[in-house]
């Protein structure tokens, strides 16, 4: 599929960066993956299954950094998996009405009462979730059978007619969901600036770091609505994305003031509170940001000031961060510190056997532990770091976190 | 309020006895004072403590009744006069106030001058004078030492006229001791204390303890101090130590500013779109006022030339980093004193004094001056009013200018080599050093280690908008030592391999803080998270007493132009012509805080120091100290 490699390769060479143009590309391609899929008669779901996770994988390796195109990967993935249960469940209903005396499907209901379709629905919604203690009270009564029932496409082998209806429907289905994906990921900044006046105050003092869209709309929404607020922008180098973000500030009207990341320090004691934007939230609660926010977060938390974390949902990834600072980490060119060749005249090559006296690191990423963090807010309302782990699994299945093409496909 | 002890024999003050307990001390210095003194307060304060409360706070201790009663053992841990002196309790009374009045001298004298050009010469010696006077009749003593200090067109000469004086005061002490009219006394004292301060700006808790001071020498240090030079310089003495630092110029103070204005040389127009926060420290337009002294080179025949040229150097931030500013202005002084030929009618140590007040306030216009600045100037103040009146204009200069080569030589030369031979001792083989910024000390701690075959690598964290550290690194690299460069919001990522942290300081304040290059403060504290030991390199004589906790109340605002333009960098262009939209403001701080305890170590010449010591220092083996 040229639609692929072309994606790969801009993903490859850094063409598209930031979580949000990767995030809605990752999806809008993965939509045409899934539309382009041929559909066979049999275990339809498991096909797109495995279309999809081919294609995110070759995407995440392009790009292993970039985490937001890995969780809209598995975000598709979940989409068919409950689609997939859902249509079934349909189905399943309306083979129940028509014809009941099919025993055969019932064979694995042993002695059970008639189900209603509902409850088989609810019931394959729950194996996509992680057990909890809520859950097992909820579906106590149920039998484990919904999850062979669920295994796709079997309970669905009547007619020819029915099934490729039930095909047309899976897919037809999954498209439409991919696309409330989308928009989900494009209107995320409204749900999240929409609960910018429950946190920013009248005179509030607001530090942030670097640029996010996030943060713009967030401190915008609040503006307003009539709140005035004075905001710090530490510049963020070498990218000084600050720049851009203290201009789109003053020109809607508000205060605000540039300093540099080395006052950070100087002048969090008079901030109110930190609000800045993240590249990836992980399931532990960590964040993955742009370099120089964890010096902030532990300024932050030296003086007591309140470290928000603005992020949208497709920046929630399921993944528990090993070494972060390293393994999810990319060094940039080192021509954003020293210019090319400035150091040449006094560098010796020949001295110490070729290797050069100086290197120059340039990393594009921080990692903020869990604690340094007192709040997320994303698109579903505000969060405390310990509870990210269980909103990340709303929106993932488990058996998806690792994604790889060997996998079976089964369930 | 210090208040006599009460003549109640029974209820004496429960003094509990916590902690170090040394009876023996006051006991043995104090035998030797007057009993007919403490005759009244031997009652009070010697009778066994039977107490109504138990928590009864004692008042504070009177020195004199104290010192001459052979009873009072000043052992408890709470002694209100003695903690707000600061001197370990330990020490007998007479030592102490010996050593306060060896400290003193040259530290209050010295600060009043340096405050005065360091606020501009707000006021003028006239003025003070004037402002004074009320002061002079209700409490002669007070306005006496403060004559001395401040007035500059009066002279040595009151010395002797102030010691009749002083004498019939001392009887006059004595009298109302023994008349049990303490309490009325001390009311009056205190409130001449009180008023005192508030004209000449001094802040109140710390005269206090002063006049009790002052109240204590005549009667207790006359027969006790033989070594002590003469009764009212010892009297002047004892109250100045205690004197807190002067405060700063507040640029907000629209008064001051204007008088500032009217006798600034440097024309510097103020710079727009301020940061409110920041309204009290001077920000002015960058480049300005450059070709403007230029142009006034020729009608500046107050200012010497070499004056003007470190003056030119300063504005320009061709001279920068706190020991280079130190020397160059030293240096420049020297010359000032070279060419200097004493007025007639007039001595050379007034004279002089006044002149070098002039450069200074004309150094000051060009940029603030930094605490070691101050130190150095209040340095050779004192000197130069020390100075003998017999000496010949000749000698004198001579002796003066090699007084500032020894400063340079003992207090920042053999002191940084000190540093050095300390801070190497730190270093292992297989370490990586971080260093951030270009701090000459440790530049060549990293130099010295390297030359005796440390095996080591050095990490260099720059950051904007001066970039120091690019330069740091081209000097290490050329010395063959291996380098990593990265920029500060990377530190956490390097802060991984780092063994040490090594940072150099502009100052270090007596509370520990560390006042330092904007950015130290944040690498100090990412190095306290990841747990590496973080060594402060820094001379005795940028320690201060002044104390600070933010970064806010005392700072230096840099050219707000350097931080939208991003060197090599013009595609950054977001903030071009900032100036026109008053929303928009940008910050350029020159320095921040570090609170005491991201600080592992202080690398001082005096060795290696907890910063908790640093007034410890100061106190003892302060700059005033050595220089007697």
């Amino acid at each position: 599929m040229p639609d692929v490699s072309d994606f790969i390769l801009k993903l490859q060479r850094r063409r598209i960066e930031g979580s949000h143009a990767t995030a809605r590309q990752t999806a809008e391609l993965l939509r045409s993956v899934v539309s382009q899929t041929r559909m066979p008669y049999t275990n339809q779901a498991a096909a797109l299954l495995d279309a999809v996770r081919a294609v995110g994988e070759q995407l995440i390796a392009a790009n292993p950094v970039e985490l937001a195109v890995g969780n809209i990967v598995r975000r598709v993935l979940h989409i068919i998996r409950e689609e997939d249960l859902s249509s079934s469940a349909v189905s399943f209903e309306g083979l129940m009405i028509s014809e009941k005396s099919d025993d055969e499907d019932d064979a694995d209901h042993k002695g059970g009462p008639v189900l209603s379709a509902a409850a088989v629905a609810a019931a394959a919604r729950s194996t996509l979730r992680p057990r909890s203690l809520q859950t097992l009270l909820e579906d106590g009564p149920l039998p484990a059978a919904p999850s062979k029932s669920s295994s796709a496409g079997d309970s669905e082998g009547k007619s020819k007619s029915d099934k490729s209806a039930v095909g047309k429907r899976l897919k037809h289905s999954v498209i439409e969901a991919i696309n409330l994906l989308i928009e989900e990921i494009d209107d995320c900044y409204e749900d999240i600036s929409e609960q910018a006046v429950e946190h920013i105050h009248q005179n509030e003092v607001i530090l942030t770091l670097g640029r996010s869209k996030t943060v713009k709309e967030f401190l915008y929404a609040a503006k307003q609505k009539n709140r005035s607020f004075r905001v710090f922008v530490a510049e963020g180098a070498p990218r000084y994305q600050g720049h851009v973000l203290a201009k789109e500030l003053i020109q809607k009207g508000l205060e605000t003031t540039v300093i540099t990341d080395s006052a950070i320090f100087a002048m969090i004691s008079r901030v109110n509170m930190v609000i800045v934007g993240a590249h990836a939230i992980m399931a532990n609660g960590g964040v993955i940001a742009p370099v120089g926010m964890n010096m902030l977060a532990l300024a932050a938390q030296r003086h007591a000031v309140p470290f928000v974390v603005v992020a949208g949902s497709h920046k929630l990834c399921p993944l528990y961060p090993h070494n972060p600072e390293v393994l999810l980490n990319e060094l940039k060119s080192p021509s954003d510190l020293i210019d090319f060749g400035e150091f040449s005249d006094c560098m010796d090559f020949g001295a110490h056997g070729g290797a050069p006296l100086m290197h120059v690191v340039n990393p594009t990423f921080d990692y903020v532990p869990p604690n340094l963090v007192s709040l997320f807010i994303t698109d579903t309302g505000g969060h405390n770091a310990a509870h990210m782990y269980k909103l990340i699994a709303d929106y993932y299945s488990a058996d998806d976190l690792v994604i790889k093409r060997k996998s079976t496909s089964s369930n | 309020m210090d208040l006599r002890r009460p003549n109640r024999p029974v209820i004496g003050p429960k003094v509990r006895q916590v902690g170090f307990v040394t009876p023996d001390s006051a006991a043995a210095t104090s035998s030797s004072s007057i009993p007919a003194v403490s005759a009244a307060a031997a009652t009070s304060a010697g009778s066994p403590p039977s107490s109504l409360s138990p928590v009864m706070i004692p008042p504070p201790r009177h020195p004199s009744t104290e010192m001459s009663n052979p009873h009072f053992h000043p052992v408890g841990s709470y002694n209100p006069s003695e903690q707000i002196l600061g001197s370990p309790p330990a020490l007998s009374p007479s030592r102490s106030s010996r050593f306060d009045a060896d400290g003193s001298d040259f530290g209050g004298d010295d600060d009043e001058s340096v405050a005065l050009s360091g606020v501009g010469g707000g006021m003028t010696p006239k003025s003070s004078l004037l402002m004074r006077q009320p002061v002079t009749k209700t409490a002669p003593l007070v306005s006496e030492t403060r004559k001395r200090d401040s007035n500059a067109s009066k002279g040595k000469g009151e010395g002797p006229s102030a010691a009749p004086k002083e004498k019939l005061t001392k009887a006059e002490r004595r009298a109302t001791q023994e008349a049990q009219r303490a309490a009325k006394a001390a009311a009056k004292e205190a409130a001449a204390a009180g008023g005192a301060p508030s004209v000449s700006k001094q802040p109140k808790p710390a005269t206090k303890p002063a006049t009790q001071q002052k109240k204590d020498i005549p009667s207790g240090s006359g027969p006790l101090q033989p070594l002590a030079p003469s009764g009212s310089i010892e009297k002047k003495q004892g109250k100045k130590e205690v004197a807190a630092p002067h405060p700063r110029m507040q640029f907000d103070d629209m008064t001051k500013v204007g008088k500032l204005k009217k006798r600034a040389v440097v024309n510097q127009s103020e710079a727009r779109n301020r940061v409110e926060l920041f309204r009290h420290l001077p920000q002015y337009e960058h480049g300005t006022q450059l070709p403007d002294l230029e142009s006034k080179f020729f009608q500046l025949d107050l200012i010497h030339p070499s004056v003007y040229q470190v003056g030119l150097q300063f504005l320009s931030d061709k001279i920068s980093g706190g020991n280079a500013r130190c020397i160059a202005m030293l240096l420049a002084f020297k010359e000032v004193i070279q060419d200097y030929t004493t007025p007639p009618e007039k001595t050379l140590t007034r004279d002089l004094g006044a002149k070098v007040g002039s450069c200074v306030s004309f150094l000051i216009e060009c940029r603030p001056l930094s605490v070691s600045m101050g130190n150095a100037i209040r340095f050779l103040k004192n000197r130069i009013s020390s100075l003998p009146h017999n000496l010949s204009d000749k000698e004198a200069k001579s002796r003066l200018q090699s007084d500032i080569d020894r400063f340079i030589n003992e207090k920042i030369i053999i002191a940084s080599k000190a540093i050095v031979e300390h801070g190497v001792s730190k270093i292992r083989d297989g370490d990586v050093l971080l260093t951030y910024g270009s701090p000459s000390v440790v530049e060549s701690i990293f130099a010295y280690a390297h030359g005796i075959k440390k095996n080591f690598r050095v990490v260099v964290v720059d950051s904007r908008p001066k970039h120091e550290g690019q330069g740091l690194l081209r000097r290490l690299v050329e010395r063959g030592i291996h380098c990593t460069y990265t920029h500060l919001n990377a530190v956490s990522y390097v802060m991984h391999e780092v063994t040490r942290v090594f940072l150099g300081a502009s100052s270090v304040l007596s509370n520990g803080t560390v006042y330092s290059r904007v950015g130290t403060a944040c690498v100090a504290m990412v190095a306290h998270a990841f747990r590496v030991p973080v060594l402060v390199c820094c001379e005795a004589y940028k320690f201060h007493e002044r104390v600070q906790l933010d970064s806010i109340c005392s700072n230096e605002l840099g050219d707000p132009d350097a931080i939208s333009k991003v060197s090599g960098r013009k595609d950054l262009n977001y903030l071009d012509g900032w100036a026109q939209n008053e929303n928009i403001q940008l910050l350029n701080l020159k320095y921040d805080a570090t609170p005491s305890d991201y600080v592992s170590v202080l690398v001082t010449e005096q060795g290696m120091l907890p910063p908790t010591s640093v007034p410890v220092i100061i106190r003892e083996y302060g700059i005033e100290r050595l220089w007697t």
